[in-house]
């Protein structure tokens, strides 16, 4: 069982919930935990969620994005307060896991939510004082739907890391960065070229996911340098 | 491609409860069509069950129920499957 011991809002649809486990045997950036819920009638509910915080002891962190008609995410979202004790099963992956041992470009590719993995990635960076050339492109539907702006800015100053954003909807005004969902131009201008790219990891809904790694193949981009983790509609 | 559609990483904790082991970076080998690459990146449908589905010809590879205590695993369309110690 996993104690709450902290929630805060980060977007008007996305909480991010501090839990202390106390057997937690620690995480690679990029895995996830399951979330089972049990009603008093016995009825279970199950959903994977990306963990967003670095390893750190018996603390980790999950960033959950509230869907409205969802069975577990508006109880999580909404529900939740510190004290409470939930059942996590966790961690699992290996496929999409940050790789300290990087020797080349490495370019993060997140849509909405999609983010959260590629943030735990981001952070642990940070933590190990990596200088691996990390480059995340952003896909956000507005400005107040970017998760972990400040802190993206201060990871922005570090070394080797930089952040490049596209707002699909609507900017704020004066924004000069881009303003359309990602494609083969807009990756031809913020991923490495073929070749220097190390790996990406691309994380979001489906349809973003695939529109993504199609067009980094189609760029020339080996396709096992391709790391994709897809997430759809019928979560929650 | 159907927006219901993810990828094997949504099955990592049902795989690694019935294998033991972690299975996204486990190598399958599709029986139809010879593509191999790791589970992980395989496509994956929800429905009663789950069904995992070669990304190269789209084959079924591996169906999973599970019920309570009990699981059911269709392993059918794997030629092999290939799992670090």
């Amino acid at each position: 069982m996993a104690e709450v011991v902290e929630v805060r809002p980060e977007t008007s649809r996305t909480k991010t919930i501090a839990f202390d486990v106390s057997d937690w045997p620690g995480h690679r950036a990029g895995q996830h935990v399951d979330v089972r819920l049990t009603a008093e009638d016995g009825y279970q509910a199950e959903r994977s969620y990306s963990i967003a915080s670095a390893t750190d002891a018996s603390r980790l962190e999950l960033t959950v994005e509230r869907l409205d008609d969802g069975e577990v995410s508006p109880y999580l979202t909404e529900e939740l307060r510190p004290g409470d004790a939930i059942e996590l099963r966790g961690p699992v992956g290996g496929y999409f896991v940050w790789n300290p041992g990087a020797q080349g470009n490495v370019l993060l590719v997140g849509g909405g939510s999609g983010v959260v993995p590629l943030m735990a990635m981001a952070r642990q960076r940070s933590a190990e004082g990596s200088t691996i050339p990390t480059r995340m492109l952003y896909s956000a539907r507005s400005w107040e739907d970017v998760i972990y702006r400040d802190e993206l800015a201060q990871l922005a100053n570090e070394d080797g890391f930089d952040v490049v954003y596209t707002l699909t909807r609507t900017q704020p005004s004066g924004w000069e960065g881009y303003d359309r969902r990602v494609d083969r131009d807009l990756l031809a201008e913020v991923a490495p070229a073929p070749g220097a790219l190390e790996v990406a990891f691309v994380c979001g809904p489906t349809p973003f996911v695939e529109a993504v790694a199609g067009a980094l193949v189609e760029l020339g981009h080996e396709p096992l340098r391709i790391k994709t983790e897809r997430f759809g509609p019928t979560g929650g | 491609m159907s927006e219901l559609m993810l990828d094997g990483n949504a099955a990592a904790g049902v795989l690694h409860e019935i294998f033991a082991v972690e299975m996204t970076t486990a190598v399958g080998t599709c029986a139809n069509c010879g593509a191999a690459g790791e589970v992980g990146a395989v496509q994956l449908y929800r429905g009663a069950g789950l069904a995992l589905r070669c990304p190269s010809c789209e084959a079924v590879l591996m169906k999973i129920v599970t019920s309570g205590r009990r699981a059911w695993v269709d392993l059918r369309g794997l030629r092999t499957l290939q799992l670090d110690a």
